[in-house]
């Protein structure tokens, strides 16, 4: 649309869009959009295997918690001396779990990879509106993962205030040793993080509005845009708070102000710090932290909304009402953090307006469940690795959903807050769903960034039946653990014989959880194996309409040999039949790419 | 056995990857030319789709298990007046969610099922229908309407407190990693306290020039008398706590700076539970668990377990640190005369403090 893509069309054309490059340039200080998603990609797939191990070594310490494991002691050093986990330890454990999946794999892995690699192509642009912006923010991404992985090594072990790192508990170090070093290093990786994100979605949100080709109308944008769009606004809008939050906190640990904190007599001093409150950092954390479940599934949604309509070759249903809600869900997600606070002691009334619009939030999020299943309803279903994954992530994305209502609710909340009742829902809802479709969107997208090549689909197959049994293995007797009333983040549940009845079911999900990562490795073969082994596929392997498989195959810079396509339809013109309903519009061929101009003998619909 | 350890993962990793490997091999063998390893074909979409319809019967079959299994570890009956309350909206909101996710997961799972991709088969071009996403706008909007009315009337009716139900008033006080109670006295009226006060024996900072404190005492274990409302106030020393008392249906956050409060009418006596028939019925169960682990200890030459009986609890539900696993404090619901000569065996501050 924007002169500015066409000068550089015509630029292209002259020396064919390749540049010679140096290995510095290609790989590692690369503006182009197509490698900085990569290094998103490879950076976040490292972070989520660090992640994904914590959780099982704290998995292993809730199901078997008077054993000694060697495995411990190999890998957390003088923290497991003779194999028994520290409970220092077992809470910087969950605390670098959360911080880590939420933050460095769905945030940054999920949103960075996806927008990097698909919002030019998707929009039919050269590249990013600032390469050069993009690849700060790929760096300071890295930065920012190495940060966190230091702060794994300090003596005083890493942050253990839990991923919401409440004050006091994360401001003085005297409460939890976790809060020394290691909470100063989070801090500033997360600031960090922060600067990255926001010049991230900046990118994302010009491009987006200004270098869209010509004939790309916002009601052409594929869902995928549209979501990163969405997410990346309301990222713009959130994670300035939680910055905001983070300086306050850097403030009160080490330059003796009273933000957060007031009347505290500990390790039997008292400290002069009067009349802050915990509670205002409890308000600024989740205006960011709510927003973040949504920045983690909105593009999660958008993946899955464009896999499941490519291949069950149907249009998505309802378009509209998907962007719609996309706009709703956004909109609500920054009007309902008092939920997670009902019980911090603020005012009850404030529980009842937060109540009245999290359940509100709920109404957008049906709408999209049910025009997921409509879209699925008489397809075709292409059974792919990634169409499963996305099937996969309606089935989680409901199930988690659903037991929102509960959460959502302060009368009911009351008894399930910070319960394992709410780590199986936000897991179900936010975490696995995200990955569902982080995975779906990697099988799905990999000859896009593999010149071509495939993932391999058996592996794909074992790989999405063992996670998805594991999943509701894991997750569904969860809610039970948490209705029987056990708090979370306990290291044991021993001193309460009370739960004793508990200890099998925890055992049965550790399990799971163990076969679930395990499982992962399937993946991580697939993957590596293919990037360099895997056979290259047909330009447009799926049979999709969208603009990226219309690129070659070859990676260049600029992304099209010659001018840019021209767009003329939507992108969901799956198995759309002719005047006469005898074929389909091009005959013998049930899709019609976007940059196919109107035929004469189709009918022209509003879109 | 540490080495032996790594040996062995290091050894079935590498047995993994090697079998891994051969699958790899394997999968593409006896392709067919036109065919790509990487794209599902009318066979994988046969398989595929029969999964699918294993994996709705495998989500159903995990509910009725867990239920049959594990019904027994959920909460018994509300113990508190505002619980049964809390309790119907938890049945309303589960006979929703379990509505729908049951039809939701059926359909999702029988359409990828009944839809699978076959050569030739044409997909129905349907892209909108405004009848149909106005009717399931329009469902979701009545019946949360009905659950958000019906919360907020319960929400209203548990946190709202009036003076005239002249409850008796309790201090909670949290700290690294313990709880104390402070009751009100006679006079049903706190004493001012700070944790600037804290001062040798005086571990509550509790004012001792303020004439209220005079008959406050404290202690280790939280009585409550049946079927009288309790004002629970709450205040901590160090970080933030919360008093999660889930057989109360009750939970408030300690925050240190401020006092938080949370009232409820205790109505079964911890006599009463202990002998109603689901929590023998648990009990028996703990116990039978508790005898076997003690059997496997004693064969290690342990100490075996004692048998367990039933008390109300408050558990620490706010991350506070490394003993955070283990803040508990004993509840015991007595009948009000027991709790008037509970009450008068107690040293008031007067005594203990020198007031």
């Amino acid at each position: 649309m924007s002169t500015h893509s066409e000068d550089m069309a015509v630029d292209l054309h002259e020396d064919n869009g390749h540049h010679k490059e140096t290995f510095v340039s290609k790989y590692i200080f690369s503006t182009d959009h197509k490698m900085i998603s990569k290094q998103f990609l490879l950076t976040g797939m490292i972070m989520g295997i660090i992640g994904i191990l914590m959780s099982v070594l704290f998995r292993m310490q809730i199901a078997w918690p008077d054993k000694a494991f060697g495995i411990y002691e190999i890998l957390l050093g003088k923290w497991a001396d003779g194999g028994v986990m520290d409970p220092n330890m077992y809470l910087a454990l969950v605390t670098m779990h959360g911080t880590i999946m939420v933050f460095f794999v769905l945030t940054a892995g999920l949103s960075g990879t996806f927008s990097n690699l698909l919002i030019p192509l998707q929009i039919g642009a050269r590249d990013m509106a600032s390469g050069k912006i993009n690849m700060v923010s790929s760096w300071l991404f890295v930065v920012s993962s190495l940060l966190m992985v230091i702060s794994l090594f300090v003596e005083t072990g890493p942050a253990a205030a839990g991923w919401t790192v409440y004050p006091p508990l994360s401001a003085l170090p005297q409460s939890i040793p976790g809060s020394g070093v290691g909470m100063t290093i989070w801090l500033v990786a997360i600031v960090v993080f922060i600067a990255q994100s926001l010049l991230g979605s900046l990118n994302y949100v010009v491009t987006i509005l200004n270098m869209r080709t010509r004939g790309m109308s916002m009601t052409r944008l594929p869902l995928t845009v549209w979501s990163f769009l969405i997410t990346a606004i309301v990222g713009i809008i959130a994670f300035p708070v939680l910055f905001a939050a983070g300086l306050m906190l850097i403030m009160d640990r080490s330059f003796g102000t009273s933000f957060f904190l007031s009347d505290i007599y500990i390790a039997g001093e008292v400290l002069h710090n009067q009349g802050g409150s915990p509670v205002l950092f409890e308000h600024l954390f989740w205006f960011l932290g709510h927003p973040e479940v949504y920045i983690v599934i909105l593009p999660a949604m958008g993946i899955a909304s464009e896999i499941l309509a490519a291949n069950s070759r149907k249009p998505i249903f309802g378009y509209r009402a998907m962007i719609g809600s996309l706009l709703a869900i956004a909109f609500l997600s920054t009007l309902v953090w008092g939920h997670h606070m009902f019980v911090s002691g603020m005012n009850p009334f404030l529980g009842s307006v937060f109540t009245f619009t999290t359940l509100l939030i709920a109404i957008p999020s049906a709408v999209k469940a049910f025009n997921w299943v409509t879209t699925i309803w008489k397809g075709n279903l292409q059974m792919n690795p990634a169409m499963l994954f996305s099937i996969g992530f309606v089935s989680t994305f409901v199930t988690g959903g659903l037991t929102g209502i509960i959460l959502g609710d302060s009368a009911l909340d009351i008894n399930v807050h910070d319960t394992y009742f709410v780590i199986a829902h936000f897991h179900l809802v936010m975490g696995i769903s995200a990955v569902y479709g982080l995975l779906a969107g990697v099988y799905h997208w990999f000859p896009v960034m593999y010149e071509g090549k495939l993932m391999n689909k058996k592996l794909g197959y074992w790989h999405f039946w063992i996670t998805a049994v594991c999943s509701y293995g894991i997750f569904f007797p969860m809610h039970f653990v948490g209705l029987a009333g056990l708090p979370r983040r306990y290291y044991s549940n021993t001193e309460f014989p009370y739960f004793d009845d508990l200890a099998d079911m925890n055992v049965m999900i550790t399990v799971f959880a163990i076969i679930a990562a395990a499982a992962q490795l399937i993946f991580l073969w697939n993957f590596f194996y293919s990037i360099f082994y895997g056979k290259k596929g047909p330009r447009n392997p799926w049979n999709a309409t969208t603009l990226e498989w219309t690129a070659p195959q070859e990676h260049i810079h600029g992304n099209w040999y010659g001018p840019l396509p021209t767009v003329y339809r939507w992108p969901y013109d799956y198995s759309k039949m002719n005047i006469d309903e005898t074929d389909y519009v091009i005959p013998g061929q049930d899709f019609i790419p976007q940059n196919v101009p109107l035929q004469p003998n189709e009918e022209e619909l509003d879109h | 056995m540490t080495a032996l350890l790594v040996v062995l993962v290091i050894l079935l990793f590498s047995v993994s990857l090697w079998q891994l490997n051969k699958l790899f091999i394997l999968s593409k063998q006896g392709l067919k030319s036109d065919e790509h390893p990487g794209i599902a074909t009318d066979k994988d979409n046969k398989y595929n789709g029969y999964l699918m319809i294993a994996f709705a019967i495998f989500i159903y079959a995990l509910v009725i298990f867990t239920f049959y299994r594990w019904g027994i570890t959920l909460l018994p009956e509300a113990a508190s007046e505002h619980g049964v309350e809390i309790d119907n909206l938890f049945l309303a909101s589960w006979i929703v969610i379990f509505t729908v996710g049951i039809l939701m997961q059926g359909l999702l799972h029988y359409f990828a099922f009944k839809y699978r991709g076959e050569e030739g088969k044409k997909a129905l071009f349907y892209f909108d229908n405004s009848r149909l996403e106005f009717i399931w706008t329009i469902i979701p909007v009545i019946v949360l309407s009905g659950l958000i009315i019906y919360g907020l009337f319960t929400w209203v009716d548990v946190m709202n407190v009036s003076r005239d139900d002249d409850p008796m008033v309790v201090e909670l006080y949290a700290y690294q990693f313990g709880w104390r109670a402070r009751y009100a006295g006679e006079d049903n009226e706190l004493g001012k306290a700070n944790v600037r006060l804290i001062e040798g024996v005086n571990q509550l900072g509790v004012d001792t020039s303020d004439p209220y404190s005079k008959d406050d005492f404290i202690t280790d274990v939280l009585y409550l008398p049946v079927n009288k409302k309790v004002l629970i106030k709450m205040r901590s020393q160090d970080v933030l706590h919360s008093a999660y008392m889930p057989h109360f249906r009750a939970q408030m956050n300690v925050v240190p700076g401020m006092v938080t409060q949370f009232a409820f009418t205790p109505t079964i006596t911890t006599q009463e539970m202990r002998e109603s028939d689901r929590m023998i019925k648990k009990v028996d169960n703990i116990n039978r668990i508790r005898e076997n682990k003690s059997l496997d200890l004693m064969a290690l030459g342990n100490e075996g377990l004692d048998s367990y009986e039933f008390d109300y609890l408050i558990l620490c539900n706010k991350i506070c640190g490394n003993n955070h696993y283990n803040m508990q404090m004993k509840i015991v619901v007595v009948e009000e005369d027991e709790f008037n000569d509970w009450t008068a065996e107690q040293t008031r501050l007067e005594e203990s403090l020198n007031i």
